[in-house]
């Protein structure tokens, strides 16, 4: 089945869209394109990216990172739509959570404490965390001043696509874990209300750990707690949207097999998760105009120049074709067995390009070829 | 001389392939090279076509030079646990730990807690000795990607910063000393296109601010052109001579359609924009002044077989 994108875009009734694929597949320029596409076709699109190439993220202006949407300039505005794209930055997002949700002492305390920072700048997961975080403020700005009717979210770049859906689930189930209470307990009462287990727990941490590290922890731990709640309860909010009729997932895979056995399993997932996919876009597929000068065919004409020592150039342009014949085949028969194996999900191609994307004129093309 | 060996490189490029290689090409006669995945993605298991790996140390092959490659798929959860039994003996008190959800808490809340026993195994794996000999010869690592690398390196001299003193502080010096010092080589595995190009520039940058030594920069997939230079040249400015691809296929007893001079040409056209773009991401690899080694692209995709030829092409 074939997947028609600018139906999607058109519908007013397509709020979010989410791209999501295993790394390196081309999901930011796929955002870009179709946030870029939408726009020109009058709709008012915020493209949240978590980080694009560098030349990609200069022709949408992204040149400052202040986590705030701005105007992507030289946007055709005749259909009355608008483009705002914006960079994640992790680190404000969660600064401006804290800020946000804490009184002003106990934000001051929780900003200044070293697991805060260690926590919200470098350790692995808080991405997914914030580009959750991020995507529930955009709705919720677009919902209230209505700037915007479509948001296309980016996913961040994680060993597993999947980690950015299981973000919000896990926060959610740690803050009811047994261990955060069991932190909490000696800022807030009695150790001896404690069962031995947990006492003998307590005094593992405090040889392991020493007494200033843990103390650390605690002050931390506690000066979050209220933020805990909100957090979570922004979480579960965030994947009840996602699992809303005015999402639409996008996979995007390219025609390799690990990329087409990652979309298989997302594919798999959001079905599981009761979340809308709306197909899978096998990008960079080999494309050839002249499919009928087999790999075989070419190679031999080749040989056969170069054994009669006659016009190097073309046996070097029909080894050429030939190489990229191996790749058209290759490309075609795992894009074929992936549609194949998967009846039910739509589908579309985008033929892979000489060069890469680094205007909004690329942007365009790719939009062009999204939905050709 | 260099024993462990830190192989990154942005998602896409190849880094388990190329990680995998590596111990391969290291594996001479009579060595023990120790390959470690630490992402949990069972990639060496799908790469060598075994089952998924326990948190054990197994044979899974031997180089083309006889040496014997050993793999591990470090867990957080147990080598936490490890960790706790073999520093602080506490084998039920670690089940408590368990019981009350702090393991957990490692994997969520402090991600990083996860680096820091992930780094602290591949310590112990490249320091054991067995009857006073080193147990393995070198160790390879599968590092997480180059967007995640610093700080995954780094994350003992984050502890450091929040433990004063201690256990934990001692130990997190004694893994910062290692991965400073002579014995560690960091690899970045890239593609010649512009992110993961990139990517391995602003690595190379973030990982030596830190001290950390760059082994070498390992090009991979790369594809040889059939097309000379001249030939690259006239393509990209779309001037290859028609007539003469015309009389060559004439000659070599090719009769199809009228456009196929044509598509040939932009083929060429096309190919010859892709292969600049390459030498220019090459070029600011080069700039780099580090060594550079190349790997050429397996079109058929990746078994056994290949990643003998490319530990060849690492020990070439």
């Amino acid at each position: 089945m074939n997947l028609d994108l600018d139906a999607l875009i058109d519908d007013a009734e397509t709020r979010i869209i989410v791209t999501c694929g295993s790394g390196g597949v081309g999901k930011t320029t796929t955002a870009a394109a179709l946030g870029l596409r939408a726009a020109e076709r009058g709709r008012k699109v915020v493209v949240l990216t978590i980080d694009p190439a560098r030349r990609l993220a200069q022709s949408l202006g992204l040149t400052e990172l202040d986590n705030t949407p701005r105007a992507v300039a030289e946007v055709n505005a005749k259909n009355g739509g608008r483009l705002d794209a914006m960079m994640l930055d992790m680190k404000r997002t969660f600064d401006d959570v804290v800020l946000q949700h804490a009184t002003p002492e106990k934000a001051e305390q929780i900003l200044a404490n070293p697991f805060y920072q260690a926590l919200s700048s470098s350790f692995a997961g808080t991405q997914e965390y914030m580009a959750m975080e991020k995507l529930g403020q955009l709705h919720k700005q677009a919902e209230r001043t209505g700037e915007w009717d479509l948001i296309v979210v980016d996913t961040p770049p994680s060993r597993s696509a999947l980690d950015f859906l299981d973000a919000p689930e896990r926060l959610a189930s740690l803050l009811e874990g047994r261990f955060l209470r069991l932190l909490l307990a000696p800022a807030r009462g009695p150790f001896k209300l404690m069962s031995a287990g947990v006492n003998m727990a307590m005094s593992v941490l405090n040889k392991v750990l020493g007494a200033q590290v843990l103390t650390d922890v605690q002050t931390f731990v506690a000066a979050f707690d209220t933020l805990f709640g909100g957090f979570r309860q922004r979480a579960e909010q965030t994947v009840a949207l996602l699992r809303e009729s005015h999402t639409a997932f996008l996979v995007v895979a390219s025609p390799q097999n690990d990329a087409l056995r990652e979309a298989s399993y997302f594919a798999e997932r959001l079905r599981a998760e009761g979340m809308p996919l709306a197909g899978v876009v096998l990008n960079r597929v080999t494309n050839t105009e002249a499919p009928e000068l087999s790999a075989e065919r070419s190679l031999a004409a080749a040989e056969k120049l170069e054994e009669a020592d006659k016009s190097p150039l073309t046996a070097a342009v029909l080894r050429l074709h030939a190489d990229k014949m191996q790749q058209v085949v290759g490309d075609h028969k795992r894009a074929e067995r992936f549609r194949r194996g998967h009846r039910a999900i739509r589908t579309v191609e985008v033929p892979a390009l000489a060069d890469d994307v680094h205007d909004l004129t690329g942007l365009r093309q790719i939009g062009d070829l999204l939905t050709a | 001389m260099a024993r462990l060996h830190v192989v990154t490189g942005k998602g896409g490029t190849g880094k388990t392939t190329v990680a995998a290689a590596m111990a391969l090409a290291l594996a001479e006669q009579g060595k023990r090279i120790l390959l470690v995945e630490v992402e949990g993605r069972q990639g060496l298991a799908q790469l060598f076509d075994v089952p998924p790996l326990p948190y054990v140390e197994r044979r899974i092959a031997h180089g083309p030079a006889g040496g014997e490659v050993f793999a591990l798929a470090v867990d957080a959860e147990a080598a936490l646990l490890e960790y706790l039994d073999m520093y602080y003996h506490l084998g039920r008190a670690g089940k408590a730990l368990e019981k009350v959800g702090a393991i957990d808490f490692v994997t969520t809340i402090a991600p990083g807690l996860r680096d820091v026993l992930l780094t602290g195994k591949v310590y112990e794996a490249t320091r054991r000795k067995v009857h006073g000999k080193l147990a393995y010869d070198a160790v390879v690592v599968d590092a997480p990607p180059t967007g995640r690398i610093a700080p995954f390196l780094n994350v003992n001299t984050e502890v450091a910063g929040l433990a004063k003193v201690g256990p934990i502080r001692n130990q997190a010096d004694a893994i910062m000393g290692m991965l400073r010092s002579d014995i560690t080589r960091i690899h970045l595995v890239t593609l010649l296109e512009e992110m993961p190009v990139q990517e391995t520039l602003d690595a190379v940058g973030q990982l030596e601010a830190l001290d950390l030594r760059i082994g070498s920069i390992v090009v991979n997939m790369v594809r040889n052109s059939p097309l000379d230079d001249d030939a690259l040249a006239l393509a990209v400015k779309e001037k290859l001579p028609a007539a003469e691809l015309t009389r060559g296929l004439k000659a070599a007893g090719l009769t199809i359609g009228d456009d196929l001079v044509q598509t040939l040409a932009s083929e060429a056209h096309d190919h010859a924009i892709r292969v600049g773009l390459e030498r220019e991401n090459r070029d600011r690899i080069d700039a780099l002044g580090k060594q550079v080694t190349e790997l050429t692209l397996q079109p058929d995709g990746i078994d056994q077989g290949t990643l003998i030829d490319l530990a060849e092409e690492f020990r070439a």
